[in-house]
């Protein structure tokens, strides 16, 4: 990891960090951004990177695994059961159809069918990656032409392992010597059936980690209460499973995702989600850039005609397949011109398969080479045209965008969130419970998590502080912020997160301590509860009782009393901000008691709102008694 | 206007009343049960308030012939003695007090010989009393009856009602003694003075 690492690793970031921006500015998603910028840098355009684009691109698809992954989490089984229409119809029909037209038109080039059935089953298949990232950005993943997008990228992201499965039973060729790798040497030694059940070994190993150990190992690790430590195991199950799946010859993404539908249900799968997206972002920007900076300019410029031709009929083929499918489920025109413009390209599977595919003597590299070209550029027109349709189509046909968020969002969407789940938000949330009022819980403590969940409890494990988890328990939607939180710090920590990212929320925040009180008031919370408070003005209502005050009159003491207390906690707050600047906070809270009491010294508790129940001034006005 | 209904998310005529006149103008609507549903009415607050309104208006179910106990809480709390009546009382002298309610029962059950035996008048007038107390105009009451049989129409209606005489009272457009019949809205046509 010398110079020439840190020199690498600097054009990159600073080709993202220049062109993202940029091209978000302009109306292009980030894709868009990163593709360009893999141009720019590539042998065609500065030069700053060369032929090692393509070990980055390699790099890079760990970004897809990771994905695949994240898409995973998103998919508890029920989910993916409810979906099963759309993917199986939707999905199949969409790679089918496509798969045979592009087939004919391959055979009708002079391809042997071999080859043209590879080459026509890879181009069916889009990039989920891209359309993923686009339609999230755009936030247009819970429309109808969202919803049945990703349906599709599904049914393409499984049909994947098929393919691969029969690609090596399609060569013609002479395989590539000693290029041939499916795993290590004690994997190819075993014969057809006991390769199958490692394979089938190997998945349910995934199943049954995830299933059974993964809790445990989460909890384990969430104990020692160190974030990285978290952000470690995350990655480490990652690239674990793919590691897995590689050595048995399957695809790694195909493995982390079945992964993730495994940890769907894991309470620890937002604060999971909230470790990989960060990474899986920046990869895949690093893939786009790989694929930008892996587009053959040489190529296209010897043959700008063909290679002109070939991207528009890619695309223009699977435009058509996807708007005549999706008028066929009675899309709406807006959706379904979504839908169809989303999926328009072949993706990153395709620079998979076709690499897979020369390996084993399915293709030619004089086959394969302009058609990578030609993915390449399909991925680039995508941006393009859904620019486009922003701009051009859709106003025309109007924006008629029907949120499909009926049962999907209230599965998770619950009005309100509660910050810890000890003994005291334990309270709050099951008074609301008990009203029908739903509750999603974030809670640090993992025994805790544990435990409510046993009881069947909506908790996740993870810091409420963090903007990245808030939105992932839906904070977007959410009307109230219940911060039940123990560490002072963390509780204005998370006030401000609230605040700043998520106005919509209401916050009821709970103090320890009367100078934690203020803080809270200081910090812009309305609605502040002091633990203490009531429990001790029931002590002192009791008190009173068992000295003989009547019960009525002790309760209406204390009611007083905490109305009264409530002004003056106000009142002292806004007294105390400048003075108490440059006090440390053990001195605050006796300059605080000091000032609490002085003012009830000054203006000592009204007890006159009660007049009404005492006679005395009438005794005295009409004499009786 | 103090409005008490402990259970309002449950009734949809006195629901539709008092959505019916939340936003006239010059009308200040006091939800007892929203604003203190621990009983703890702010009498400072509520004193000040009913010395800048000349109308009050005590909006309730009728709950065994009388009030909710929150309405008579803050009658009881916020009508002292040298504020309300008595020697340096007098805060209330001069204004005017109407009753708004609704009833289960039809018109005809409450008289002599029905099934409630009294009238609505005779059964209000513990409220007839402390307005005279107090040194106010005590104003024919406004009774929904029969709120069992209402049909949507009817309830609208009423509700329409309700604001033109609020209307009609703050604009001194209500001639109340030549209203007819028992009611402020037995017949609200004859009583209103047209607007000119």
């Amino acid at each position: 990891m010398g110079e020439g690492f840190f020199l690498q690793a600097f054009f990159y970031l600073a080709a993202a960090v220049v062109s993202v921006p940029v091209a978000k500015r302009l109306g292009f998603g980030s894709v868009l951004g990163y593709l360009v910028a893999g141009v720019a840098m590539g042998p065609a355009g500065l030069h700053l990177i060369g032929s090692e684009g393509e070990d980055i691109l390699h790099f890079a698809e760990f970004g897809v695994v990771m994905m695949l992954f994240l898409v995973g989490l998103e998919l508890h089984p029920a989910r993916l059961w409810r979906l099963r229409g759309p993917i199986l119809g939707i999905g199949g029909l969409q790679v089918g159809l496509t798969a045979t037209v592009f087939f004919g038109v391959a055979l009708a080039t002079g391809l042997r069918w071999q080859m043209a059935l590879a080459v026509g089953l890879t181009l069916a298949l889009s990039s989920t990656a891209m359309v993923l990232q686009t339609l999230s950005e755009k936030g247009l993943l819970e429309t109808d032409g969202g919803q049945n997008s990703f349906a599709v990228l599904l049914f393409q992201d499984i049909a994947v392992i098929p393919m691969l499965a029969i690609f090596p039973l399609l060569a013609t060729l002479e395989p590539k010597a000693g290029e041939v790798e499916h795993g290590p040497a004690w994997f190819e030694a075993l014969v057809g059936w006991q390769q199958a059940l490692v394979v089938l070994g190997a998945i349910v190993a995934v199943v049954a980690v995830g299933h059974f150990l993964s809790r445990p190992l989460f909890r384990f690790i969430a104990r020692t209460r160190l974030r990285e430590m978290f952000t470690a195991a995350a990655l480490l199950l990652v690239i674990g499973t793919a590691l897995l799946m590689e050595t048995v010859g399957l695809s790694a993404a195909l493995g982390t995702f079945l992964a993730g539908v495994v940890l769907a249900n894991n309470e620890y799968r937002h604060e999971l989600a909230a470790d990989i997206e960060p990474f899986k972002g920046l990869l895949l920007g690093l893939f786009f850039i790989a694929v930008g900076a892996s587009i053959d300019f040489d190529l296209v410029a010897g043959q700008p005609g063909t290679v002109g031709a070939l991207v528009a009929v890619l695309v223009g083929v699977k435009l058509l397949i996807l708007l005549v499918i999706g008028r066929a489920f009675r899309m709406g025109l807006d959706q379904c011109l979504l839908f169809a413009i989303g999926l328009s390209q072949t993706g990153e599977f395709a620079f998979v398969l076709f690499a897979f595919a020369t390996r084993n003597g399915v293709l030619s590299p004089e086959v394969a080479d302009p058609l990578v070209v030609v993915v390449a550029l399909s991925m680039l027109t995508t941006p393009v045209l859904l620019l486009l349709h922003d701009r051009v189509l859709r106003p025309r046909v109007g924006t008629r965008r029907r949120d499909a968020r009926t049962a999907d969002a209230i599965d998770e969407q619950n009005p309100v969130i509660i910050a810890g789940f000890g003994r005291f938000g334990g309270i709050v949330g099951r008074l609301l419970q008990a009203n029908g009022v739903g509750t999603t819980v974030l809670d640090l403590d993992s025994d805790h998590v544990d435990l409510l969940r046993r009881l069947g409890f909506k908790v996740f494990y993870g810091d409420a502080s963090r903007r990245d988890l808030l939105m992932e328990a839906g904070a977007g939607q959410a009307k109230l912020l219940v911060i039940a939180v123990d560490e002072p710090e963390k509780v204005l920590e998370l006030v401000e997160t609230a605040r700043r990212h998520f106005p919509n929320l209401q916050i009821l925040a709970r103090a320890p301590s009367r100078s934690d009180a203020y803080d809270l008031l200081e910090a812009g919370v309305q609605h502040v509860y002091r633990e203490t408070l009531e429990t001790a003005l029931r002590t002192a209502t009791d008190a009173l009782r068992l000295l003989g005050f009547r019960a009525h009159q002790a309760h209406r003491a204390a009611k007083t009393f905490l109305r009264h207390d409530e002004d003056a906690l106000r009142e002292l707050a806004r007294e105390r901000h400048d003075e108490v600047a440059y006090l440390n906070r053990s001195r605050q809270s006796i300059h605080d008691l000091e000032q609490l009491l002085l003012s009830e010294l000054e203006a000592p508790l009204d007890v006159s709102a009660d007049e009404a129940w005492d006679s005395a001034s009438r005794r005295e006005e009409f004499g009786e008694g | 206007m103090l409005f008490a209904h402990p259970s309002l998310q449950r009734s949809r005529v006195n629901r539709a009343l008092i959505d019916a006149v939340r936003d006239v103008e010059g009308v200040t609507v006091r939800d007892l049960y929203e604003l203190y549903p621990d009983m703890d009415v702010d009498v400072r607050r509520e004193q000040a308030l009913v010395t800048e309104h000349d109308l009050l208006v005590f909006h309730h179910p009728l709950y065994w012939y009388s009030a909710p106990p929150l309405l008579k809480q803050w009658i009881d709390l916020v009508f002292e003695h040298g504020w309300a009546y008595g020697g340096g009382g007098g805060a209330l002298r001069g204004k005017r007090l109407l009753t708004v309610t609704t009833a289960g029962g039809r018109e005809e059950a409450y008289r002599p010989g029905g099934h409630n035996r009294y009238t609505m008048a005779q059964l209000l007038t513990p409220f007839d009393q402390t307005a005279h107390l107090c040194g106010m105009d005590y104003l024919p009451p406004f009774v929904v009856h029969g709120t069992h049989a209402l049909s949507d129409d009817d309830i609208a209606a009423c509700g329409a009602d309700y604001r033109r005489a609020l209307e009609a009272l703050r604009d001194g457009r209500l001639d109340v003694d030549s209203a007819p019949g028992p009611r402020l809205n037995s017949d609200l046509d004859a009583a209103i003075v047209p607007a000119d």
